[in-house]
């Protein structure tokens, strides 16, 4: 699944319930026009009529959309529910076929129950945990700086800029991932730019070490404290918790900081371009440097928008499944595994459609958190 | 003064950019390039974006014209166009009476199917795989054009768009059309939806870059490798019979070819896809 659309289409539904709390809008001003005409008897016998008729045609052009997002999303959510409190293989039908009840199992399994099962989740867990460490302020950082660049007045071509940086949003992630496992091959692209400045880039794709235990072992730490080693957390060690992210999860980070922050650029450009200019003016009258202007003007008349991009990228974080699928398959030693792809895997690679839907609703769980976070951030500026 | 400070600015300003445009681009440079290469010349000189020597091999094995390879590449396009134009429309239709229905007209429950508008957006489509499958297999949809469609119909994004859009129009015009004595389904053709044309076309270019790039769907909505789009057919090829560090040059073909129509879109219709993702960052 591309990120582009899941990220935008919170954006716009962030909007949503601002909208829908307005007062009623205008709409109602076509029937009176129509019953003006009539005597005060045929009056309100006309406007029902009307709102009959009107109410007969809203049905009827609300109704496909509706119906598709009933049989398509809201029933089969129901089913998947059902599901996850199944030990199910997919052969059959859920509902009269081959199936075992199970309870809640298949959340304990992934929770609190050790096992295979326990520790693919928190490793899946623990490798999101760091890409969003690493991934939100990169991303972040990277638009925030496309977006005041891009915005310079003095610049010409800035929309010419502003589409180039854009574009890999909107392209297919499927064909970006091959083009990145071209460019991060051992001896690809990427290492023979490295290669100029000196330095040996790794085999990126097998290179299954975290950067924190790399961090470790180069102030000379090799072997895990037993502290770290002996005692453990959701079935992972301490030590294994702290591995950071793996070389290879990098080259997704990569991947998709490049093809996220064209996105996150324009939601930038959107908010610098609603600063008033006579804010900034003024506080140039007034000697301010720069960097000035920037820490005490811009800064603070953007946090809005920051914090949009922020909650957004923490949301995507935890949807990443296209890149995991073409470049890694959850490979080297699961440092790539996402929950989306543990779901996926589990459940049409193994055959455990269970435990694969128990691993979405968790995950459902996590993002729908996050997104109240987000609202309730929201709805605080506003008020 | 001024002026004095802003050839600094310029200069670094300008060098930001072109580093940045290098960065952003290249890959695609790279992409391209490399398809027009053999084997050998890909895997020894990577950066190269001149190709020695220049080949079609890569290309004429991506259109089928070497029967050694057997992979449906052409019918795959197919399957993308087809599934693609018919989302388009289907959107099209479908958001814009929607949107209309919640923006002007009153009907009973109408808060209600609102309310469940904004609530599926929060639903993030990685979580739908298995719930897609499931439905799929129970209504008999699994492996059928049918099942890569319908369920791509569903689009709260393009029906909120919409409902905007048609909230904008003064409602005066509807008012006017109406005391003329036409009805409901009238007006609406007619009179309003002329009026929301910039709208649709978004509506429009979102469903087209969606589908055209949708991968997870199809993934869990089909299994015959003849109902492959496009993007579907080069994913399982990447992860399963061509892994691993061969025949880059026709993968980077198949890519290339995912990317084209959307280039294509991109630059006709840049402003539009500006505009609506910058709304939708000031809306929030």
């Amino acid at each position: 699944m591309s990120q582009t659309p899941p990220l935008s289409s919170a954006a716009v539904g962030g909007a949503g319930p601002e909208r829908s709390s307005a007062p009623p809008r205008q709409s109602t001003g076509r029937p009176s026009g129509q019953s003006a005409s009539g005597r005060p008897a045929w009056r309100r016998s006309g406007r029902s009529a009307a709102r009959a008729g009107e109410n007969r045609v809203g049905w009827l052009f609300a109704a496909p959309a509706v119906a598709v997002m009933v049989i398509f999303i809201l029933v089969p959510v129901g089913m998947a529910l059902w599901v996850s409190f199944l030990e199910w293989n997919g052969q059959s039908s859920p509902f009269t076929g081959n199936y075992t009840f199970v309870g809640f199992d298949n959340y304990t399994r992934l929770l609190t129950t050790e096992g295979l099962l326990q520790r693919d989740f928190m490793t899946s867990v623990r490798n999101t945990m760091y890409y969003v460490l690493l991934w939100v302020p990169l991303v972040t950082v990277l638009s925030f700086g496309l977006a005041l660049v891009v915005n310079q007045r003095v610049l010409k071509g800035r929309s010419f800029f502003r589409t180039v940086f854009y574009f890999p949003s909107v392209t297919s992630s499927v064909a970006i991932s091959i083009t990145f496992l071209f460019l991060f091959q051992g001896s690809g692209v990427v290492n023979t730019i490295l290669g100029w400045f000196g330095v040996d880039g790794p085999q990126w794709f097998t290179d299954s070490r975290g950067l924190i235990h790399l961090l470790f072992s180069a102030l000379g730490m090799d072997s895990p404290p037993g502290f770290l080693k002996d005692n453990s957390l959701g079935g992972l060690s301490l030590w294994d918790w702290l591995s950071g992210p793996s070389v290879a999860m990098c080259t997704i980070i990569a991947l998709t900081v490049w093809t996220t922050s064209g996105m996150f650029m324009l939601f930038f450009l959107a908010g610098l371009q609603n600063i008033p200019v006579e804010i900034e003016e003024a506080a140039e009258v007034d000697g301010a440097t720069p960097w000035q202007r920037f820490r005490s003007v811009t800064l603070p008349l953007m946090r809005r928008s920051i914090t949009l991009v922020v909650t957004l990228a923490l949301i995507g974080s935890w949807q990443v499944f296209d890149q995991v699928y073409i470049m890694s398959q959850g490979s080297p030693a699961k440092t790539t595994l996402t929950p989306a792809y543990l779901s996926y895997t589990r459940s049409f690679g193994d055959g455990q459609f269970g435990v694969g839907a128990a691993v979405a609703f968790v995950l459902f769980a996590i993002i729908v958190v996050l997104t109240v976070i987000q609202r309730w951030f929201s709805r605080e500026r506003d008020a | 003064m001024r002026k004095e400070r802003g050839l600094p600015v310029r200069i670094i300003g300008y060098s930001l950019l072109a580093l940045a445009t290098v960065l952003y681009l290249g890959p695609f440079a790279v992409q391209f390039a490399t398809s027009f290469k053999t084997d050998p010349d890909a895997a020894n000189n990577p950066i190269s974006l001149i190709p020695d020597p220049v080949t079609l091999n890569a290309w004429r094995r991506a259109f089928g014209m070497d029967t050694a390879l057997d992979m449906p590449i052409l019918r795959w396009m197919g399957n993308s166009f087809f599934v693609t134009i018919s989302v388009t429309l289907g959107r099209l239709v479908i958001d814009a009476m929607a949107g209309y229905a919640l923006a002007r007209l009153r009907f009973v429950g109408r808060s209600a199917v609102n309310a469940m508008i904004i609530a599926l957006l929060a639903v993030p489509g990685v979580v739908l795989l298995i719930p897609k499958f499931l439905v799929l297999q129970q209504l008999g949809m699994f492996n059928s054009y049918a099942g890569m469609i319908l369920p791509l119909f569903c689009d709260a994004v393009g029906i909120l768009l919409m409902k905007t859009a048609f909230e904008q129009i003064p409602p005066q015009l509807e008012e006017a059309a109406r005391i003329d004595g036409a009805g409901i389904v009238r007006t609406f053709l007619s009179v309003v939806l002329p009026l929301v044309r910039p709208a649709l076309v978004t509506v429009g270019i979102l469903a087209f870059q969606g589908s055209w790039n949708e991968f997870t769907h199809f993934l869990v909505a089909t299994s015959d490798p003849d109902l492959a789009t496009l993007n579907l057919g080069i994913a399982r090829l990447t992860s399963g019979a061509m892994g691993g560090p061969q025949q880059f040059p026709l993968k980077l073909a198949l890519a290339t070819l995912s990317v084209i129509p959307i280039l294509i879109v991109y630059v006709i219709f840049q402003r539009h896809f500006v505009r609506s993702q910058m709304s939708a960052g000031v809306k929030e």
